[in-house]
């Protein structure tokens, strides 16, 4: 997983399909992370917070009693105990050093569950920078918590409401990029995944590749072969997967990405430009970009980031998907076996690794490592209705 | 030279360009005809799509009722075809309209299709200089004048590229703002248009919040004409009839009709 060409682009995909309004801020987010990236002093401090302040390295965890019950070796990336609960952070500390190194005073963001929003607005607290998150107004009613978590940590909330949409993710990224035109002398935005305009696919890779690094490191002091067989995440927008495929990417490792069965861009969608990016997005026949459907927010996108299509297209890693009910029964069963309550969006890669050692898929006694990208306490609701 | 800016050069006064959203109303095409009676130099024709990044609510609310009541850029596009009026008309959509109206055959099969419903120019704002040199030189050959977008924001190197690379006219964003009605002509849409004007034999043209005849006049000082979108397709979005719209058209038509120089 390299460095994206001149253009931006992954294989075919990613590029920046801008408004000329917005180009010049997209090229100056772009020339300052090369420059930050290569500057010691700043990953120095970018490391320090994630060490004092996020409480990285975060743990590998061996699941003893959910290996035995599925059949294989199951190892967990802890992002759920990262602080603010979810790899989020990892990203929104990257970027938000950045805007104050280009001397912004205000974060926007937009987010759908919630989770990327309140990393922000916690990042936001952390430098002393204002905050403006934007969420679909669907999702503000169905996240309430979350806002007033956001509204605590000093953010201002707004509800994107549209003519047409339902007011999710996708609504919220559109109102995060209009507010963008009309403020990129002062604010960066701060995008929540590997996906936008170039450079953000790769920016946000690079600033989650802390959790395949750490892991790789960790296989290696645990494991007699010290690389694990295949490594599993959850894709969304792709940035949790992204991170972790980068640790492992230069071995023989299988990497499985696992979207949302009404969500998933790779498997079904179609080649198109959305929010600054071409990649696969579901779509119907006359060039509408559809909504995701998804029991959980933050895989709730109709898009994935470029460099997962390019990854599928080049055979190094796999996509699949699973459904809602898939994702609830994996997340009960490591609940109940490991004492450890996965965020919806994670329960997903858990789901495909049962299964798949189920139906054989994974031969049974091979190691597998899962990033288990947040924890599920923001779902507990969700979950309740479902399960309760 | 190209049909659009031929008709733009040759125009006698200030350019007036009414934006229409296709298939807002029933009777759209009576507005693109009326329009172009009341005095229009060319006509914008917005395509709806899903999540237009640059619109704001009276756009947004125009597309989504194009689309509920079954408006498919496709299908509309080809209402156009016998259509005579005697402006060029000018289409306006997003990326990933221009790439997926033919599936396999990407903006050039997009673009021949403007071409053959004789539509004569095409603004696709999310087409950056650094996306559409495919886009512009298929433009060109099939005579569809592909107009790029200058904003506040753009230093003067940038403005001149997209000058230079710009066919039609140059379409200068008023200021940094999505579209929609204001109280007041930002500072940055005379500066914007004057700054592009030293640069281009092109027509000039202002958009983006001009939202009354006083704006239109104003900018006007700088640029060669402007175009007027929400504030008609907001008075569509609330009921008023074409006719009333048409008239509102004319009514800039007579204040630019004062503008000389
Ligand atoms: C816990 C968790 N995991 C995964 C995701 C999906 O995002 P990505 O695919 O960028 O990792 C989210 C997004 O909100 C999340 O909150």
């Amino acid at each position: 997983m390299g460095v994206p060409d001149a253009a931006g682009r992954f294989g075919r995909f990613g590029g920046r399909y801008l408004p000329e309004a917005l180009m010049p801020a997209a090229k100056a987010v772009e020339a300052e992370f090369r420059e930050a990236w290569a500057d010691a002093a700043f990953t120095a401090e970018y490391r320090r917070l994630l060490a004092t302040y996020v409480g990285r390295p975060t743990p590998l965890t061996e699941c003893s009693r959910l290996s035995e019950a599925v059949g294989v070796r199951v190892l967990l990336k802890r992002e759920d105990l990262a602080h603010t609960g979810s790899h989020k952070i990892n990203n929104v500390l990257g970027q938000a050093l950045l805007a104050r190194r280009m001397g912004k005073r205000k974060l926007i963001a937009e987010t759908g569950a919630g989770q990327h929003g309140v990393a922000t607005a916690t990042a936001a607290a952390l430098l002393g920078l204002d905050c403006t998150v934007y969420m679909g107004h669907t999702d503000v009613r169905r996240q309430a918590v979350n806002v007033f978590r956001m509204e605590l940590l000093g953010a201002e909330v707004v509800p994107v409401t549209s003519a047409n949409g339902v007011g999710t993710l996708k609504e919220a990224t559109n109102g995060a990029l209009r507010a963008w035109v009309n403020e990129t002398e002062d604010a960066h935005y701060c995008v929540g995944s590997t996906m936008g305009p170039h450079p953000y696919p790769w920016m946000v890779r690079e600033f989650q590749r802390v959790i395949g690094d750490e892991a790789r490191a960790q296989c290696a002091e645990l494991l007699p072969t010290a690389l694990p067989d295949v490594v599993v995440a959850c894709v969304g927008g792709g940035s949790n997967a992204a991170g972790t495929f980068a640790g492992f990417v230069d071995t023989p490792v299988r990497l499985v990405g696992v979207e949302a069965a009404g969500g998933s861009a790779v498997g079904k969608g179609k080649l198109g430009v959305l929010h600054g990016f071409m990649s696969h997005f579901l779509q119907d026949d006359d060039s509408q970009v559809l909504e995701a459907e998804s029991i959980s927010a933050g895989l709730d996108y109709p898009g994935v980031g470029p460099e997962h299509v390019h990854l599928a297209e080049s055979g190094r890693a796999h996509y699949t998907s699973v459904t809602d009910e898939q994702a609830l029964r994996a997340l009960k069963l490591v609940t109940r076996t490991e004492g450890i309550l996965p965020a919806l969006e994670s329960a997903h890669a858990l789901a495909w690794v049962v299964d798949a050692a189920a139906t054989g898929e994974l031969a049974a006694g091979s190691t597998v490592l899962v990033t288990l990208s947040g924890r599920g306490d923001k779902d507990i609701q969700q979950i309740k209705e479902h399960l309760g | 030279m190209n049909v659009v800016e031929r008709r733009l050069r040759d125009a006698p006064g200030r350019l007036l360009i009414p934006y229409v959203m296709a298939g807002v109303v029933p009777d759209w095409l009576d507005l693109v005809r009326g329009a172009a009676e009341a005095g229009a130099d060319a006509i914008e024709i917005g395509l709806p799509f899903s999540d237009p990044m640059l619109d704001g609510p009276t756009v947004q609310r125009a597309a989504a009722l194009s689309a509920g009541r079954g408006g498919r850029p496709r299908a509309l596009l080809d209402e156009l075809a016998g259509l005579d009026v005697d402006v060029p008309l000018v289409v306006m959509t997003y990326a990933n309209v221009a790439m997926t109206l033919t599936p396999e055959r990407g903006v050039g099969g997009f673009l021949d299709h403007l071409a053959s419903v004789g539509v004569r120019g095409v603004i696709v704002p999310d087409l950056p200089l650094e996306e559409s040199a495919e886009y512009r030189a298929r433009a060109a050959e099939v005579g569809v004048a592909a107009v790029l977008l200058a904003a506040p924001s753009c230093d003067d190197d940038r403005c001149r590229e997209i000058a230079r690379a710009s066919a039609g006219f140059v379409y200068c964003m008023s200021s940094m703002r999505i579209t929609g009605e204001r109280a007041d002509l930002a500072t940055t849409a005379r500066e914007t248009a004057r700054r592009v004007k030293g640069m281009t034999g092109l027509p000039v043209v202002t958009g983006f919040g001009i939202s009354t005849v006083e704006h239109a006049v104003e900018a006007c000082a700088d640029a060669d004409g402007v175009v007027i979108g929400s504030v008609l397709m907001r008075m569509l979005v609330d009921g008023a009839p074409v006719a009333d719209v048409v008239a509102e058209v004319a009514e800039f038509r007579r204040a630019l009709s004062s503008v000389g120089g």
